[in-house]
């Protein structure tokens, strides 16, 4: 079976991560699976974790009272998940749930944060790689927002 | 030219807006052979006259398949016709998507919504030659689950090692597949950039943000053809209805090297 170290360098997300980061980021790292339909989060809870997806896909969804929940975006292999833990109040905004049998890498925003704030090149690199993701995630939203599908769309 | 009657042999509801008609020779029609992405002039009497691509199979020119979305007139009235009733049929016009040149190559093909009715062609190509090609991925959005088209297809593409992959904007809770643009399924396909030919229709918009995400991703743009639908009226070069900067879409479209309409699509007033 695979270590943790090999499987966070195997993953884009890591990918050019510096060996020495690699490790330093690892202590903060665990192993997990979810069976589909069961909630890696929940909208409000405390936001403690983030998560590389390994195999699988999730679901992120809104729940509106008395609504079916709207699920407004799915995230896959090689992708990152949830970047509540990096910013005040750390709670969740949304609900995130396994759509097929998932396994992920489990980071501890805690822990990482404090070895971010102990060590600022770090933390400017993890900073960085989730502004990528939070602007590419921001662009994807306009695009769907636009409903270029609609009979009056393109 | 003029129009030749074909028969309505079958209507087949895709979805709520769209349908497939298949059309056989009448009278002194004769089947004629076509490339993927090309198009007819289809004349509903008393209606109209509109551009419509070919989605069947090229290699069965017998029968003519056409995927109609029932935006207007015309194409409301091509929609409504029944089994027995007879269609004007012009063509085949246009350029056409280049799969046949594509030999050793990834092919990837991403369609938005109606996009993928011009595209089928080039699936079925794949089907017929699939050892020509490497890896080969089908990326394909919609607004909802129940606008997808050609879904009943699906499994038997993939079981000619053809990756599917699907994407909606809006999906209830029960849907298993990608929720969000079509652009978002590029990192899941599984495909060599460098030695990938990229084919893509749909909206506009859509062409544009994935012309730009596959390049990006190391995709060649002179390996990537779109199509570009825009309204036409003569298909024959003569009324200027679908020119667009110097290209006349009828004639040298729909189907262009993505370099060559980079900057025309972008233009407000064209
Ligand atoms: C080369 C080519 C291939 C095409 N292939 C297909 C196809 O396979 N299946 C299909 O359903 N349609 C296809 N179209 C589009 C189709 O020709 C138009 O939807 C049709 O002409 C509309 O005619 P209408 O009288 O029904 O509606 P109209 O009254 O002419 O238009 C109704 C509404 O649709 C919009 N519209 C019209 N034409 C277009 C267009 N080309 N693109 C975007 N919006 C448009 C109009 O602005 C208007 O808002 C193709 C167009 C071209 C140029």
């Amino acid at each position: 079976m695979k270590g943790l170290k090999e499987v966070i360098s195997e993953h884009a997300f890591f990918a050019d991560l510096p060996d020495g980061d690699r490790a330093i980021i690892a202590g903060c790292a665990q192993m997990a699976s979810y069976k589909a339909g069961e909630f890696l989060f929940q909208s409000g809870r405390e936001a403690e974790h983030f998560f590389l997806l390994r195999h699988g896909k999730i679901a992120l969804e809104l729940q509106a009272p008395g609504q079916e929940p709207y699920r407004f975006e799915t995230v896959g292999e090689g992708e990152v998940i949830g970047w509540s833990w990096l910013f005040e109040p750390h709670k969740w905004q949304f609900d995130a749930r396994a759509i097929d049998d998932t396994s992920v890498v489990k980071f501890d925003g805690k822990c990482l944060r404090g070895k971010c704030d102990n060590d600022p090149r770090l933390g400017y690199d993890i900073m960085k790689r989730f502004a990528r993701v939070l602007v590419q995630r921001y662009a994807d939203t306009r695009l769907q927002l636009i409903d270029v599908y609609g009979k009056q769309g393109g | 030219m003029l129009p030749e009657a074909w028969i309505v042999r079958e209507n087949l509801r895709e979805t709520e807006d769209v349908v497939t008609l298949v059309l056989e020779p009448g009278g002194s029609a004769a089947p004629t052979a076509f490339a993927p992405g090309q198009f007819n002039m289809l004349y509903a009497f008393g209606a109209g006259e509109v551009p419509i691509s070919m989605s069947g199979d090229p290699g069965d020119p017998t029968k003519l398949v056409h995927t109609i979305r029932d935006v207007g007139p015309v194409t409301a009235a091509l929609c409504r016709l029944q089994p027995g009733e007879l269609v004007g049929v012009r063509g085949p016009f246009g350029s056409h998507w280049p799969v046949a040149d594509q030999q050793g190559r990834d092919i990837v093909i991403a369609a938005g919504g109606i996009g993928l009715a011009p595209l089928r062609p080039v699936v079925h190509h794949v089907l017929r030659h699939r050892g020509d090609y490497d890896d080969v991925v089908l990326l394909y959005g919609a607004r909802r689950p129940s606008e997808l088209l050609f879904t009943g297809e699906f499994e038997s593409w993939r079981q000619s090692d053809i990756q599917v992959v699907v994407t909606v904007d809006h999906a209830p809770a029960d849907w298993t597949e990608h929720v969000g643009v079509v652009t978002t399924l590029i990192r899941h396909g599984k495909f060599e950039t460098e030695q990938a030919s990229a084919f893509l229709c749909g909206p506009e918009v859509m062409m544009r943000f994935t012309a730009a995400e596959l390049e990006s991703k190391g995709v060649s743009p002179d390996k990537t053809w779109i199509s570009m639908e825009r309204n036409m009226k003569c298909a024959v070069g003569f009324c200027g209805h679908c020119q667009l900067g110097t290209e006349f879409i009828c004639m040298d479209g729909p189907v262009f090297t993505w370099p060559r309409m980079r900057n025309l699509i972008t233009v407000r007033e064209l």
